[in-house]
Order: C-alpha cells, then sequence, then structure tokens
C-alpha cells in the first residue's frame, strides 16, 4: 500500500451562477496528492457550491477543474471516482451498514466475494465491522459518520470531500472524530477536502487553509501562516480573535493609534503615507506594563472573564475603543477588578497587521468570530 | 372529578363526528348483518343461508374474483402512470409544478359521472379513440373499446390516478437530495438510482396509493356500471341488482359483508406484507 492513492487537484477561474446570485467568483487552487485540505469561510460563501462542482453534482458556469492534470468538469458524477461524506452523512435509510458500503462496489458490478472483502476490510478501518447488519438509523452520529466514510472510501476515490462532517456531533465526540478521521485519511493516502465555517476544526485538521468569504478565496496557506501573516483584514478577524485599532500611517513604519501610542513596525506597510489604516493586534501580543518605560496605552478594566488557563480581559482606551488581554493565571494571582487603570504595550511588533480602514463605521462592522 | 370532567370537555370537540360515525357505519353495518342472517327474502327464520348460497354458487365467487382482480389491475396500471408523473413533477420548475398539480388535481374537482361520461366520448364506437385510428388508417373497422374489460380497467385507472399520484409525490418530495447525490458520487447510473434509491424510499407512497386506489376502483359502482356497460357484472352492480331488482334483501347484505370483509383483508395482507419489506423507510 505504498502506492500513490491521492490525485491531485487543480481548480483554474471557476465562477459558478445560480441564476443572479453568483456563488463562486474566480476560484483557482491546487492540492497536492495526499494532502489534507480545509475549506474555511462563513455560512453562505459558496464550500458547498465549491465541492460540488469538484463532485460533479454541478457543472461550473466557467472555469475548469483537472484531477491528476485531466478536465473532469464534464464528466459526470458517477464516473469520477471522487468520495463524498456529506453533511448529514446521506446514508441510504433502507439498506444495512453492509449494503451501504456495499452500495459503490455493486454499481461497479464488482463480484459479489470481493464486494464481501472489501466492506469487510472498509468496516474493519472504520471499527464498524460488528454492526454491519444495522440500519442507518439504529447508530450513533459517530457511528453513521464512520459508516458515511467507509462508504466513500470503499470505490477507492483519489480525492475525498467532506462537507461540514463534524457539525452534527456534540462538542466532545466532535475532537476525537476529528483526530481519528484525520489519522485514517492521512494513514490511507488520500487527498482530502474537508469543509467547515469552524476555524478550530480547520486549524486542527488541515494542511493547508483556503479561507473564503463571498465566492472568493481570500488566502490560501498553512495554518501558522494564516494566523500570524494574514493576508487580508477577513482573515485577520476569521482566523483566531484580534483586536482592531484606528490609527493613522505617519510614516512607511509607523502608525500612530488614536488611543494615543506611536508603534513601530517591523515592516513598511503597504498604504500611502497619512492613510487611515487598522492595526490588527492579537491579545496574547499586548502586554500588562504597569510602570514599563516606553509607550503605553492607558486603559480602564471593564470586565475580567476568566477562561480557564487565561484571563481574558476587556478594557477600555481612552478614545472608547474596546481591547482584549490575555493574561496567564496562577494560583497566587487574583482577578484584576473591574475600573482599574492599566498601561497595555505591544510585546512584538512583527505581530501587528496592518489594513486599509474600510469605508463606513469600522467599529460596528469589525468585531467578527 | 375535576379532571374527568376536562378529559369530558376536551372530547367535546369530536363528539358531532363521533355520531356522523356512529349514524354512517356502525348502525348502517350492523343492519347488515342483522339482515344477512334471514334466510329467505319474506324475513322469516334466521339463519346462516346466505353465506351458504354464496359459497355454494361459482358464479358469486368468479364475480367477486373479478372485482378483486379489476382493483388490482386498475392500482397496478395507475401505479405505474403516477410514478413518471411525479418524477416529473419533482424534476419540474415551479411552473410546471404548478402545471402538473392543476392536471393531476383537474379529474378531483369534476364529478365521476362527468368523468366516466368523458371516457365514453372518448371510447365510444364513433368515439376519438376510433375515428382517430381511422382516419390515419390505421384500423379498418372501429374497434369495440367500450363496455370491454380494458376500457374499465383504463377508465378507472385514470379517473382513480390522483389517489396514487398524490402520495407518490409527497414520498418523492421528502427524499434528501443528498441521498440521490450519494448514489450518483458512487458511481450509480440513473436507472440504478431509480431502482435502488428512489422507488424502495417511495414505497410507503406508493403504497399508501395503491391500496387508496384497490379500494376506490372495486367500489366505483358508477364507473364500472357504466364504462362496462351492465354487461360485466361485478360486486357493486351485482349487490344492487339483487336489492333493487330481485329483492333479495338478506342475500344482498350478505354480498355486501362478504365483499366488505375481502377488500379489507386484501389491504390488511397488502399493508403487512409491505410493512416487512420497509426496514428503514418511515412511512408515509
Ligand atoms: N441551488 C441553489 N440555488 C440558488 N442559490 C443557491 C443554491 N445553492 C446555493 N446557493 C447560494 O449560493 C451561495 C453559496 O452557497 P453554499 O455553497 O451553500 O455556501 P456554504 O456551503 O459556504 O454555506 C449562497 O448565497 C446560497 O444562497
Ligand atoms: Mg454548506
Amino acid at each position: 500500500m505504498t502506492d500513490k492513492r491521492g490525485n491531485d487537484l487543480a481548480l483554474s477561474g471557476v465562477n459558478h451562477w445560480f441564476g443572479p446570485t453568483q456563488a463562486l467568483d474566480g476560484v483557482s487552487l491546487r492540492i497536492d496528492p495526499g494532502e489534507m485540505v480545509a475549506l474555511l469561510g462563513p455560512s453562505g460563501c459558496g464550500k458547498t457550491t465549491l465541492l460540488q462542482i469538484i463532485a460533479g453534482f454541478l457543472q461550473p458556469t466557467e472555469g475548469e477543474v483537472l484531477l491528476d492534470g485531466g478536465r473532469v468538469d464534464h464528466i459526470p458524477a458517477n464516473r469520477r471516482r471522487v468520495g463524498m461524506v456529506f453533511q448529514n452523512y446521506a446514508l441510504f435509510p433502507h439498506l444495512s451498514v453492509f449494503e451501504n458500503v456495499a452500495y459503490g462496489l455493486r454499481a461497479r458490478k464488482m463480484p459479489g466475494a470481493a464486494i464481501k472483502a472489501k466492506v469487510a476490510e472498509m468496516l474493519a478501518l472504520v471499527k464498524m465491522g460488528h454492526l454491519a447488519d444495522r440500519l442507518p438509523s439504529q447508530l450513533s452520529g459517530g457511528q453513521q459518520q464512520r459508516v458515511a466514510l467507509a462508504r466513500a472510501l470503499a470505490i477507492e476515490p483519489g480525492i475525498v470531500l467532506l462537507d461540514e462532517p463534524f457539525s452534527a456531533l456534540d462538542k466532545n465526540l466532535r475532537l476525537d472524530m476529528q483526530i481519528e478521521i484525520k489519522g485514517l485519511l492521512k494513514g490511507y493516502g488520500v487527498t482530502s477536502i474537508i469543509v467547515t465555517h469552524d476555524q478550530e476544526e480547520a486549524l486542527s485538521m488541515a494542511d493547508r487553509i483556503v479561507v473564503m468569504n463571498r465566492g472568493r478565496i481570500e488566502q490560501v496557506g498553512t495554518p501558522d501562516i494564516l494566523y500570524d501573516r494574514p493576508a487580508t483584514l477577513f482573515v485577520n478577524q476569521f482566523i483566531g480573535h484580534a483586536n482592531f485599532l484606528q490609527a493613522a500611517l505617519v510614516a512607511p513604519r509607523r502608525v500612530k493609534l488614536e488611543a494615543g501610542i506611536e508603534i513601530d513596525l517591523a515592516e513598511p506597510a503597504p498604504q500611502p503615507v497619512g492613510s487611515a489604516v487598522l492595526v490588527s493586534i492579537r491579545p496574547e501580543n499586548i502586554a500588562i506594563s504597569g510602570t514599563s518605560a516606553g509607550p503605553t496605552i492607558p486603559v480602564k478594566v471593564r470586565i475580567t472573564m476568566p477562561l480557564g488557563a487565561a484571563d481574558v480581559i476587556e478594557a477600555v482606551t481612552p478614545n472608547g475603543e474596546t481591547v482584549k488581554i490575555h493574561k496567564t493565571r496562577s494560583p497566587a494571582s487574583k482577578p484584576i477588578a473591574s475600573g482599574t487603570a492599566l498601561a497595555l504595550s505591544v510585546v512584538d511588533p512583527t505581530g501587528i497587521g496592518i489594513f486599509a480602514a474600510p469605508a463606513g463605521d469600522p467599529a460596528s462592522t469589525l468585531h467578527g468570530p | 372529578m375535576r379532571m374527568r370532567s376536562e378529559a369530558m370537555t376536551g372530547m367535546l370537540p369530536a363528539m358531532p363526528l363521533a355520531v356522523l360515525f356512529l349514524f354512517s357505519f356502525v348502525v348502517p353495518l350492523l343492519v347488515l348483518i342483522f339482515l344477512s342472517l334471514f334466510r329467505t327474502p319474506q324475513f322469516t327464520e334466521m339463519g346462516f343461508d346466505q353465506y351458504a348460497r354464496f359459497v355454494g354458487d361459482g358464479y358469486n365467487l368468479k364475480v367477486l374474483f373479478d372485482t378483486l382482480l379489476l382493483g388490482v389491475e386498475v392500482a397496478l396500471i395507475a401505479l405505474v402512470l403516477a410514478y413518471p408523473l411525479g418524477l416529473a413533477y419533482v424534476a419540474a420548475p415551479p411552473l410546471g409544478r404548478t402545471i402538473i398539480t392543476f392536471l393531476i388535481l383537474l379529474p378531483l374537482l369534476t364529478s365521476s359521472v362527468v368523468r366516466t361520461f368523458a371516457w365514453i366520448v372518448i371510447l365510444g364506437r364513433e368515439g376519438i379513440v376510433n375515428s382517430a385510428m381511422l382516419a390515419f388508417g390505421l384500423w379498418d373497422q372501429p374497434a369495440r373499446l367500450l363496455y370491454t374489460w380494458g376500457g374499465m380497467v383504463l377508465a378507472l385507472a385514470q379517473i382513480q390516478l390522483p389517489l396514487m399520484a398524490l402520495p407518490i409525490i409527497n414520498s418523492l418530495m421528502r427524499i434528501d437530495g443528498n441521498l440521490t447525490r450519494a448514489a450518483e458520487g458512487l458511481g450509480a447510473s440513473r436507472f440504478r438510482i431509480l431502482f435502488t434509491v428512489i422507488l424502495p424510499l417511495t414505497l410507503p407512497g406508493a403504497i399508501a396509493g395503491w391500496l387508496l386506489v384497490f379500494a376506490a376502483a372495486v367500489t366505483a359502482f358508477i364507473t364500472q356500471t357504466l364504462v362496462g356497460g351492465g354487461r360485466i357484472i361485478l360486486m357493486p352492480l351485482y349487490i344492487y341488482q339483487q336489492a333493487m331488482g330481485v329483492q333479495e334483501w338478506p342475500f344482498s347484505a350478505a354480498l355486501s359483508l362478504i365483499f366488505t370483509v375481502a377488500v379489507i383483508g386484501i389491504v390488511a395482507a397488502v399493508g403487512a406484507v409491505s410493512r416487512r419489506y420497509m426496514r428503514g423507510v418511515d412511512a408515509a
């Protein structure tokens, strides 16, 4: 089983329209064989549409889909050898677990003995061999998901697509299944695309993440790159938490925050000097400095939330902006009371993001997830 | 006491229906049973003679068998007609769906007498089918379509089609689109998807429709009699003749009860058998 199993996938200039609505706008992407990629984006951004185009359930209005270098966008879904795990699993309710997994093999007219062996192998892979005679309605959510995966893998696809596969599971089971399915797909060597709107899921499972917004790809990168070097304001907002402070670019490498201080940047900002910008600072990149030297922002604590390992402190700047700070907890430390005055400083200027200020009131549009 | 009176008040809205059911179903049924237990049309002595008479004469059994056979045939033809209609409905855009709904419901909006006469016009010696076939030179003389078994089956199947089409469409609409997509993605052809996914999942609707059409067809006195032209004797006409024609009230009461039991028996048997094949499919 050392042969290359996974296909490489290339999308080029894919546009899709549903009547007057554009669901996909110029999507181009390359995925390597055996790679595990997450499609991450808010609901309605076109993730399912893109999966259905790759699987062949939809024909793109424009653009090309290539598997292992060959165009497949005019090949119907039943001749593509793409495995799909649906959001609701879509197990055939009238067929047993065995028959569900055998479905694609029967469609391929595999002989009976070979079907038996293959189904047994697949059910063993997902640890469901003992429940082969059950109906889907007699299984738990996690078990149904395993059967759906076994069914998709049984046809030996070069690529497996999973549409929000964990959204129907409760939180504890979700983490277990994420670990299990990641191990399974990686071990199997198949290329896979996991659709999700949950950033933690994308960060924990994928080799690379494709962040989508309104039918477009915002950025493609490893979890580290997306977190540390978000290309757009949207990505910065969508991945992890960030504070967005209004500022003006006073020199190519220097911003003046409306909250008071000036900060030197690690690299020159692309925006013209003098323009209004938003400065993104992650909560863990802010330190409470007490009486330290250097520029600090004076703030007043509004509320402290003890969230396990860290306290999350929400404070207000003199110009009324809200800032979130992470403060590591120790058994000795006491939570900081509301109304306490603090001085904040930036820990590492390389972790600062600079974005052109969007038109309109940023404060109301920018406090994302 | 308080609970009890509340329960009684809760039942109150159902009372008119219960009274209606009592007087339109239970009472006539008891009367029928009572009537059937007289030995003679003069209502003199009581006994099971009417039932013995039914079983003793092969003609009676043949009429019952023909009637049930008619129901089976009509329901099967309606089933075969309703699936393409239902599949066309689900595949159609909104306007197409409206048109198909209208076409399906249209027969329900006209009386069965009118619909039956429409079939007489279509199937008659100078009717549409014969005229067309003669005009195109396909037939050299008019065929007898009216007053035939085949004509009657066809007319009944069309007239009862809504009873079949509506439950099937309901079942088809409830199929999750991801199931057919999953099948397609696993390599199944349209044909295979139809037989392995769509038909099994619409089985509850098909059976409901089949039973409705069966029950409606075997009891369709007007259509059977008019399209059959009185030449084909089936249970409804037979019962009518025995009661109104020759005044054999006890015998016609026995016929009615036997017919009712036979129909209920078939409905129950089909229901029981089909439930065994509906593992995992929730009944519509
Ligand atoms: N069958 C359809 N007909 C019309 N519009 C659709 C259809 N499917 C999706 N859309 C629209 O396309 C956009 C993208 O949808 P989708 O791909 O389902 O998003 P996601 O999976 O990211 O939530 C949405 O605006 C949605 O309303
Ligand atoms: Mg979706």
